[in-house]
């Protein structure tokens, strides 16, 4: 039982912290309408930035400077974000798909440091050791999955809630506005490029936060923990889940990784052992048919977005109500 | 220095064949399309196996030609691998593309096919194993061309050369000479007012596949002629071809083919300041770059 308990708490604690990296997303690709190629290097940046914050110090190696944890975790939230400002301010003002170039570009570039600058990163192995908050003081390792599970729901109800009230504000609707017509938020006086770049900023430093998450849960990142597959999987979860619905980016991000779970549990005890070294493929080519097939079949996702009601309380009658957009 | 330049120029020849479609698709249906460069693997494997099966069919024909490592059946299968990508460039686009289009905007595209790229990388994967493979398993022996400074090539390299700027050669007369390449032109000039002429956007966009798949498959086997064929070289080439289309500016042919030169020569030069694992970022250096002083390309108009 108690097996069973510490492994749903597993479970639920490594698809909460992907929930937060797709919220992330939700709010630059499902909001704003900005397409990150790359979402892993920001997640990673948050990753690595928490870890040579608060890791232990090591010889021959940068970084270690164990600062308190939150500390650590909120510079490696800055250093996603100063990551995302630099490539925002250069694409941001192109067309549509430079961005996406250009992160996709910084993903490569981001593993590539990862696995070769040693004295930073450790190279292939990684960087150990990471002080995980609190756990001298709870001792146990059950009761400490458990008090590390409220810690990511807390996280994520803080994001969550934040998103949500942004969404409805009138920031949220600039964004829509200028996803849905540039032209006619520029006309209303909007600067979109500016705009555009805090959306993406703010979203990646969502996803820091949900690597620096990922580094103090596992107290350990390498370059393996950062493949390419983590942009598709988080990708795929705001497609099923549903863009531009935060509760669906939630929704999407546990049924994802338990599909994403069962099928790598299924592969691995039922495919015959000559195909074992390629269940990763068939893990990856489900993914891809899973984002084409939402794309091409259901758009939206399993939650689409709402349309969104504002209450004007000054200058309109009470109770009157302005639908601002209408998607179905 | 002179050796890596060399190098550099080759790779060049084969990012330069691998962009000139990729410019073309992403200034027409207008979205960055992230699995074309896994048409260079389609190509490369599809080689592999019509040599195969040629070499089975027609022993006569596995003679090498001259010094080169490439056989007579590896010649006629590269022509058959040009034909099967281009195919397949097309299939790809009837199934998953043109019905995206025909419902969501352009960025739902780049999604697409980004999830394209992984399905097909991965069936090749299932297919050929993860494995880096050959064509022939011969020692290609490379001519000392000068001592001092250092030199070395290997008759593949220069055949590779040759064929790529025959190629490119073609596709020129084509563009400048031919009632199709004039349509072609237009359409990429202007889509409206070439319809307004009498010219079918829908066949254009389709040639534009054959021709991008064809140059992406002859761009792959000249690859993996001179280095070796794995699951992973079309996604090692998405970035180098993206590179040289925005080096060029989005649309233009010859752009895409200098941009490619460009991008394989620095990424050749920079090996002597920066280790090699560093350098599958060079193109993303160069793009950042680009952007930062003249964000449309050499050759590219302003699209907003």
């Amino acid at each position: 039982m108690i097996g069973l308990i510490s492994y749903l708490a597993f479970f639920a604690t490594m698809a909460g912290i992907l929930a937060i990296a797709v919220l992330g997303l939700n709010l630059q690709w499902g909001q704003t309408g900005l397409f990150n190629g790359g979402v892993v290097a920001f997640f990673g940046a948050g990753a690595y930035g928490t870890m040579l914050l608060g890791g232990p110090p090591e010889p021959g190696q940068f970084g270690g400077f164990a600062l308190p944890y939150v500390v650590a975790l909120f510079g490696g939230i800055l250093i996603a974000g100063v990551v995302a400002w630099i490539v925002g301010l250069l694409t941001l003002r192109l067309r549509h798909d430079y961005l996406a170039i250009a992160t996709f570009g910084v993903a490569v570039a981001f593993e590539n440091v990862t696995r070769n600058a040693d004295w930073l990163t450790g190279g292939a192995r990684g960087l150990r050791g990471f002080p995980r908050p609190l756990e001298a003081a709870i001792g146990d390792t059950f009761l400490y999955g458990l008090f590390f599970l409220g810690l990511v729901l807390a996280v994520l109800l803080v994001v969550y809630l934040g998103l949500e009230r942004l969404v409805t504000s009138p920031y949220g609707r600039v964004l829509r506005a200028i996803r849905e017509d540039e032209v006619s938020a520029r006309s209303v006086g909007k600067n979109p490029t500016r705009l555009r770049l805090e959306a993406f900023v703010i979203g990646s430093m969502i996803m820091g936060a949900a690597g620096g998450l990922y580094v103090s849960f596992y107290a350990f990142v390498s370059p393996q923990d950062l493949a390419p597959i983590l942009t598709f999987q988080i990708w795929a979860m705001l497609i099923v889940g549903g863009a531009g619905n935060n509760r669906g980016a939630i929704l999407g991000a546990f049924l994802i990784w338990g599909a994403w779970t069962l099928s790598g549990f299924t592969l691995s005890r039922f495919a015959p052992d000559a195909m074992q070294l390629y269940t990763g493929s068939i893990q990856y080519i489900l993914i891809g048919v899973v984002i084409v097939g939402m794309l091409m079949w259901r758009p939206q996702g399993l939650l689409p977005e709402r349309v969104t009601k504002t209450i004007h309380q000054k200058g309109a009658k009470k109770g009157s109500v302005i639908i601002n957009k209408e998607v179905i | 220095m002179i050796q890596n330049l060399a190098d550099g120029v080759l790779t060049g020849s084969i990012i330069s064949l691998g962009a000139i479609g990729l410019t073309l698709i992403m200034h027409m249906l207008r979205f960055a399309n992230f699995s074309y460069a896994e048409l260079l693997g389609i190509g490369a494997y599809t080689a592999l196996v019509f040599d195969k099966l040629l070499a089975v069919l027609f022993p006569a024909l596995t003679g090498k030609i001259g010094s080169l490592t490439l056989t007579g059946t590896l010649a006629l299968s590269v022509l058959l691998a040009m034909v099967v990508a281009g195919a397949s460039a097309v299939v790809i686009d009837a199934l998953v593309f043109k019905r995206i289009r025909a419902k969501a905007d352009a960025l739902s595209m780049v999604f697409a096919s980004f999830g394209v790229a992984l399905i097909l990388r991965n069936v090749i994967t299932l297919m050929f194993g993860q494995k880096a493979q050959l064509y022939s398993n011969d020692i290609a022996f490379a001519i000392v061309v000068s001592r001092d400074p250092l030199l070395l090539i290997k008759p593949d390299q220069v055949f590779v050369l040759v064929a790529a700027l025959v190629l490119m050669g073609g596709l020129h007369l084509v563009l400048t000479r031919t009632t199709f390449g004039f349509a072609l032109r237009a359409v990429a000039e202007n889509p409206v007012l070439a319809q307004v002429s009498g010219v079918r956007l829908s066949r254009i966009v389709t040639s534009i596949w054959l021709i991008g798949g064809a140059l992406s498959a002859a761009a792959g086997v000249f690859y993996a002629l001179t280095n070796h064929l794995s699951p992973a070289m079309g996604h090692n080439f998405v970035l180098p071809v993206f590179a040289a289309t925005i080096v060029g500016g989005i649309g233009s042919v010859y752009g895409a083919v200098l941009g490619g030169f460009i991008v394989g020569i620095a990424s050749g030069l920079a090996l002597l300041v920066l280790p090699s694992g560093y350098i599958p970022a060079m193109p993303f250096l160069i793009i950042l770059f680009v952007l930062m002083l003249r964000p449309h390309g050499l050759f590219g108009e302003d699209q907003g």
